[in-house]
């Protein structure tokens, strides 16, 4: 069959045409311009870097071998661990405040209506307003600090933003012992469910998978050292507050798609399982909850791929020199726009593509192949 | 359903509004805080009375914000404006065209644009910069148009898709029986019928490009600010007197405030439909 046929079909591709060649380059062109630059060394010499026409040389992965294992670019990693911490607590505060907002006004309070606009106002603000009120709520004197003293209690005495403390470290030499053995884990329990669901072969695959994966880590995985020296990094505390205002933010979010998901279990199958027997909280631990699966997997993804690019909460809320609460996507900006290191931004950037495609092709592929079914 | 109501054990209801009531303070506090400290007087604002009301009630500082936001509020207006048009538009004619007129290959094309929804601006952004500079956009309001047109099209185009796909075809057909052709078929039954879609999109990216923080800082000189930047840079400095970047972060809430507070309903469609199927 060909396509066009007639005129009306060639009308519709020329409409769409001028969109699709937009997208080819500002998204795919740029991104293979973009990979490029991290090839070079547009930068590196400060008087090149912003001549009319510099001196731009191909120096292959350098810039990412630096990132990586570089003497200075330890602040590259920190913020990669930074970005990391952040994602995972983000979520999961996302996701249980959303939850639990969820619940409480699927049991269809007074004021229902009233209360989840309440909820849900802060998804309308920008994340610049947002800091920038946060910023005011968290200094160290002052702010949620002053709460305790309403009721008679000692000031709170956490520094927030400008805390220096670091938990939960670890020596970036571990990381890739520490990485396969998360990997490992993953693929145990991808092997029992599988065992559950009785698909054996799949199961037999990825405990073996598993366990060469674990023998490697404390083999080879032990003994492999990025770098020459141990170099530590952790969980800067000075994030616990952009966290909370993040998920102030965000919440809102989780709780409008879980609110839609109750809404959408029949009253007969929570009526089946009363009359079976069930209290409220098994209830929602068998019978609801399960259904909700989907709706976590998306809200885990939408909300992955914000937290990973998050750039303007915390520009606004501890500035973009504050290192403590640095991140890849801050950084780059940094590097690029005030260093003028154009060649190492764009290889930051590249490498934040890489780390949301991980997360939002897998996704966008089985959301549109289920989309074509139906 | 009703009945359900009165089975639900009534022991709980308690637990109910108190956890609601601990929400809503953990989600009002931060406008309580904002609302007080922009109506203090700068003198009246120190660390240790930070919840106390104000002693006098003091609007200048709004007037003050007022005046020196003013032009970015105007480029925020014209660039939330033109950039939220222009992508609309196209992306419904691009939802037609992707949910009416399959070609071969369209869904692959389409998945190819959805993506450019996920990346991480930071990874586009230094060709962008040189790209709008080189067209001689650089500093004005007009080079974040396009940039916000451009990068708007993938979740207008998406919405406007699924909100075409529930078109009945046969109500395409007929119309195409009757001598319509591709325009035809646009003018006279999808884009009556697509008014609320186009609220859905307008407020949805309205909403996103007035807020948006990443390209105005790149692309923009002090003249062509969007608000964002502006707030940013006033709120920034150090010896900084708080009234004033609250009552500047109000200024800059209130037209996206007032939109979901007037649209709400429309506000969270569009921000289940960024989650593909929603």
């Amino acid at each position: 069959m060909r396509w066009p046929r007639n005129k009306d079909q060639l009308f519709a591709l020329l409409v769409i045409l001028p969109s699709l060649v937009l997208v080819a380059i500002f998204v795919y062109g740029f991104i293979a311009q973009n990979l490029y630059t991290s090839l070079t060394d547009w930068g590196r010499d400060p008087a090149q870097a912003l001549s009319a026409n510099p001196v731009i040389r191909f120096i292959g992965l350098d810039n990412y071998r630096e990132l990586f294992t570089g003497l200075i670019d330890s602040r590259f990693r920190q913020d990669l661990v930074n970005t990391i911490f952040f994602t995972l607590f983000f979520i999961a505060g996302c996701l249980g405040l959303g939850l639990a907002l969820a619940i409480l006004l699927d049991r269809k309070p007074k004021g229902e209506s009233a209360l989840r606009t309440i909820f849900l106002f802060p998804m309308s603000l920008s994340f610049i307003v947002t800091g920038t009120i946060w910023r005011w709520l968290l200094q160290p004197q002052g702010g949620v600090n002053r709460l305790p003293t309403l009721v008679g209690l000692p000031p709170g005495r956490f520094a927030w933003l400008t805390s220096r403390q670091q938990i939960l470290r670890f020596d970036w030499n571990r990381l890739p012992f520490y990485t396969a053995l998360v990997v490992a884990a993953a693929l145990v329990w991808v092997g029992v469910s599988a065992f559950r669901a009785r698909a054996r072969v799949r199961g037999w695959v990825a405990l073996s998978s598993a366990a060469i994966l674990a023998a490697w880590a404390f083999t080879l995985g032990l003994r492999w050292q990025p770098l020459p020296f141990p170099e530590l990094h952790g969980f800067n505390l000075a994030f616990v507050g952009i966290i909370l205002a993040a998920i102030w933010q965000m919440s809102g979010y989780t709780m409008a798609l879980y609110l839609a998901g109750l809404r959408g279990v029949p009253d007969e199958l929570r009526e089946a399982a009363r009359v079976d027997g069930a209290t409220e909280l098994q209830l929602y631990r068998r019978v609801i909850l399960p259904l909700l699966a989907p709706i976590t997997l998306s809200a885990v993804i939408i909300l992955g791929h914000i937290s990973l690019k998050i750039f303007d909460l915390i520009f606004a809320m501890a500035g973009p020199d504050n290192a403590p609460t640095d991140v890849p996507a801050l950084l780059m900006y940094i590097t690029a726009f005030r260093g003028n290191q154009f060649a190492k931004g764009a290889a930051i950037g590249f490498l934040l593509l890489l780390l949301v495609a991980v997360l939002i092709i897998p996704y966008l592929t089985t959301q549109l192949s289920r989309g074509d079914r139906k | 359903m009703s009945e359900s109501i009165i089975r639900r054990p009534g022991r709980w209801q308690w637990l109910t509004y108190l956890l609601l009531a601990v929400g809503t303070v953990f989600f009002l506090l931060p406008v309580y805080l904002v609302i007080v400290t922009a109506l203090k007087q700068p003198a009246a604002i120190t660390l240790d009375a930070t919840w106390r009301l104000p002693p006098v009630w003091n609007w200048a500082s709004f007037a003050q914000a007022w005046t020196s936001f003013l032009p970015k509020l105007r480029n925020s207006l014209l660039l939330g404006v033109t950039a939220t048009l222009l992508s609309s538009l196209l992306g419904s004619l691009n939802g037609y065209v992707l949910s009416k007129w399959k070609f071969p290959g369209a869904n692959l094309l389409f998945m190819l644009m959805l993506f450019g929804m996920f990346i991480p601006y930071q990874s586009i952004l230094i060709p962008m910069f040189r790209f709008i500079k080189s067209i001689g956009l650089y500093g004005t309001v007009w080079g974040l148009v396009v940039v916000h047109t451009v990068y708007g099209l993938p979740i207008t185009t998406l919405i406007f898709r699924n909100y075409y796909v529930e078109v009945p075809d046969a109500l395409v057909e007929a119309t195409s029986i009757d001598g319509a052709g591709f325009f035809g078929i646009y003018r006279y039954v999808m884009f009556p019928l697509s008014m609320p879609g186009f609220v859905v999109v307008i407020i949805w990216q309205f909403t996103q490009i007035w807020n948006e923080f990443l390209f105005a800082v790149t692309l923009s000189k002090p003249a062509s600010q969007p608000i964002t930047v502006a707030l940013a840079q006033l709120a920034g400095g150090e010896a900084v007197k708080w009234n004033l970047p609250m009552a500047g972060a109000l200024l800059a809430a209130l037209p996206t405030l007032l939109v979901y507070i007037a649209f709400g309903r429309y506000f969270i469609r569009g921000l289940l439909a960024g989650s593909i199927k929603g």
